[in-house]
């Protein structure tokens, strides 16, 4: 059985238990229009901006990264539910790539974003936001890959760790400096030096710079290039330390 | 159809600031020939469970070898995989799907064509007696329902060997006399199957041989009567409530009883000849005061082959 095949049989499988569950489905929804509607506006004082599109323009794309992040984030916890019903071990003793088993499910959590970061978009849109199409499907590609990258990083993790106990404090305690210190929710611009520079580590300060570049209309500018260099080179690890994962993992 | 061959594997295992190695399976070795249902018999953490995940490419073993339906477990593992169904302990279905979806998906994973798969599911539900529910959702299913499922999918490829890991745990009295059914018809299909159980009355039923795994080993090998014919003699069971003690100290030193254990409220003996020797026992304990509740004279149960094998009591612990 062929990876792609594997992957898409996996993918199927995915979609197809999220699809019958409609508060799942309503709950995907509101959850950025909550960031939308009750965050924004108190961004726009912050950045003193003179319309609630201008806002949009710069907590957009942030939004759109912080969707990415977490949704692929909280992907282990649905692993390990799978886990414990067996599905794993049944997978396993098939002739399925593991590789294929890994990405059937972080494409899932990549649809699931790119069919929220469409809602957003057209939302914000409707206030006044601006983007070239171009961009915006370049964006749409940068965050389709941290998508992907988070949820095999933590499909990974929950595979080691088996328990939520050390699952949700690990998210919690990477999650929350990530986010901080991404300039997602308050500009860096804002910060002390120091923490500028501690910052620059953060390969998410370096997408949100570059997620901001392409709403823009700035494909141009190196930091887009650098934002897809860095994610998919740490997509391109992760699936690889994750699918590994997948080849020892047991209840 | 399988041979296993000093099969190894420990586990590390942390408390505390010390590491040191569990060893779950010491060397396991026996092997299972087409068409028959062998019992891996054992209490709890005896390494069932692990001898059957290394021999389903689970986990990889840390000696010996194996080779199953024709394949060398070390280096052909994915043809083993191809090769085999596997149960696994607690099964394997999602709630939210259906037995006809899980078997599909089942039957897709193993490269078979969707129609194909179709087809063999609906077969299956048939063979199973699954069809009447199965379109609705697992989560609405019993528990022996649930675990016909699981059979099903193991069998979804055909499969040289069935491997079930405790298929009966967990479930009900009605649950277990239906999967033992299904395992004996099975068996009466002429299927290789290594089942793992530590219910010795299920292995006594089920199984053409038996093997008595005890911390990692296999202690004892063969038909569940070779077994018990192995055991020589008969063994007396005493109630004794709450002389025990004394009892056992007079037992001890009789030259009449070749073995001896405590159970849970009086004492087991193994003795030569059953109805010879218990005159000679109830007047040792009359002697000492002792009036047993009740007396039992038995030809050795598979639990009296298991405490003689293994050196403890299955149904005991």
């Amino acid at each position: 059985m062929n990876v792609v095949r594997g992957t898409w049989l996996v993918f199927h499988r995915q979609v197809h238990q999220i699809v019958r569950s409609p508060i799942w489905i309503f709950l995907s929804i509101l959850d950025p229009l909550v960031y939308l509607f009750l965050f924004a506006p108190l961004l726009r004082r912050a950045l003193d901006a003179p319309t609630t599109g201008a806002a949009y323009d710069t907590f957009v794309p942030g939004l759109l990264v912080l969707l990415a992040l977490f949704g692929g984030m909280f992907a282990g916890f649905a692993m390990l539910v799978e886990l414990r019903a067996g599905m794993v071990e049944r997978a396993r003793v098939t002739p399925m790539s593991t590789v294929a088993l890994l990405l059937g499910r972080c494409l899932k959590d990549v649809v699931v974003l790119l069919f929220q970061a469409v809602i957003v978009t057209v939302v914000a849109m409707l206030f006044g936001m601006t983007v070239r199409l171009g961009e915006l499907l370049l964006a749409y590609l940068l965050v389709g890959l941290i998508a992907l990258f988070m949820s095999a990083l933590s499909n990974g993790a929950a595979l080691a760790l088996k328990t939520e106990g050390i699952l949700s404090p690990l998210i919690n305690t990477l999650g929350h400096p990530l986010l901080m210190l991404s300039g997602i929710l308050l500009p860096l611009a804002l910060a002390p030096v120091w923490l500028q520079n501690v910052a620059q580590a953060n390969p998410f300060s370096w997408t949100v710079d570059g997620m901001r570049a392409l709403f823009e209309g700035n494909a141009g500018d190196p930091v887009v290039w650098q934002s897809f260099l860095i994610v998919g080179t740490l997509t391109v690890v992760s699936v690889f330390w994750a699918s590994r994962q997948f080849a020892r993992a047991i209840r | 159809m399988i041979e296993v061959s000093d099969l190894r594997k420990s586990y590390r295992v942390r408390l505390g600031r010390k590491t040191f190695d569990v060893d779950a399976v010491r060397g396991a070795t026996f092997n299972v020939q087409k068409g028959e249902v062998l019992g891996l018999l054992g209490a709890n953490g005896a390494g069932k469970t692990t001898t059957i995940r290394m021999l389903t490419t689970l986990i990889r073993p840390d000696g010996g070898s194996a080779v199953v339906a024709d394949a060398d477990l070390a280096t052909e593992a994915a043809v083993v995989r191809q090769r085999i169904g596997y149960v696994s302990q607690g099964g394997c279905t999602q709630d939210n799907s259906t037995a006809r979806e899980e078997l599909i998906l089942q039957a897709r994973m193993f490269g078979i064509s969707k129609a194909e798969a179709r087809e063999r599911a609906t077969r299956a539900l048939e063979t199973f007696h699954l069809t009447d529910y199965a379109d609705r959702r697992c989560k609405t299913y019993s528990g022996g329902q649930r675990r016909r499922v699981d059979i099903a999918m193991g069998l979804i490829n055909e499969p040289k060997v069935l491997f079930l890991d405790e298929p009966t745990a967990g479930l009900d009295p009605a649950g277990r006399i239906d999967i033992q059914n299904e395992v004996k018809r099975l068996r009466a299909e002429g299927m290789t199957v290594l089942i793992t159980t530590h219910y010795l009355e299920e292995a006594d039923a089920l199984c053409d041989r038996v093997a008595i795994v005890e911390q990692g080993r296999v202690v004892a090998e063969g038909t569940p009567d070779e077994l018990k014919n192995e055991v020589a003699g008969d063994v007396v069971t005493l109630g004794l409530n709450g002389s025990t003690p004394a009892a056992e100290k007079i037992m001890t030193g009789a030259a009449y009883v070749t073995k001896l254990e405590t159970t849970d409220d009086g004492l087991r003996l193994f003795v030569e000849s059953g109805n010879r020797v218990l005159p000679t026992i109830l007047h040792d304990l009359d002697d000492a005061g002792i009036v047993p509740d009740t007396i039992e004279v038995h030809r050795p149960s598979l639990d009296d082959v298991f405490l003689a094998k293994a050196g403890r009591s299955l149904t005991a612990a």
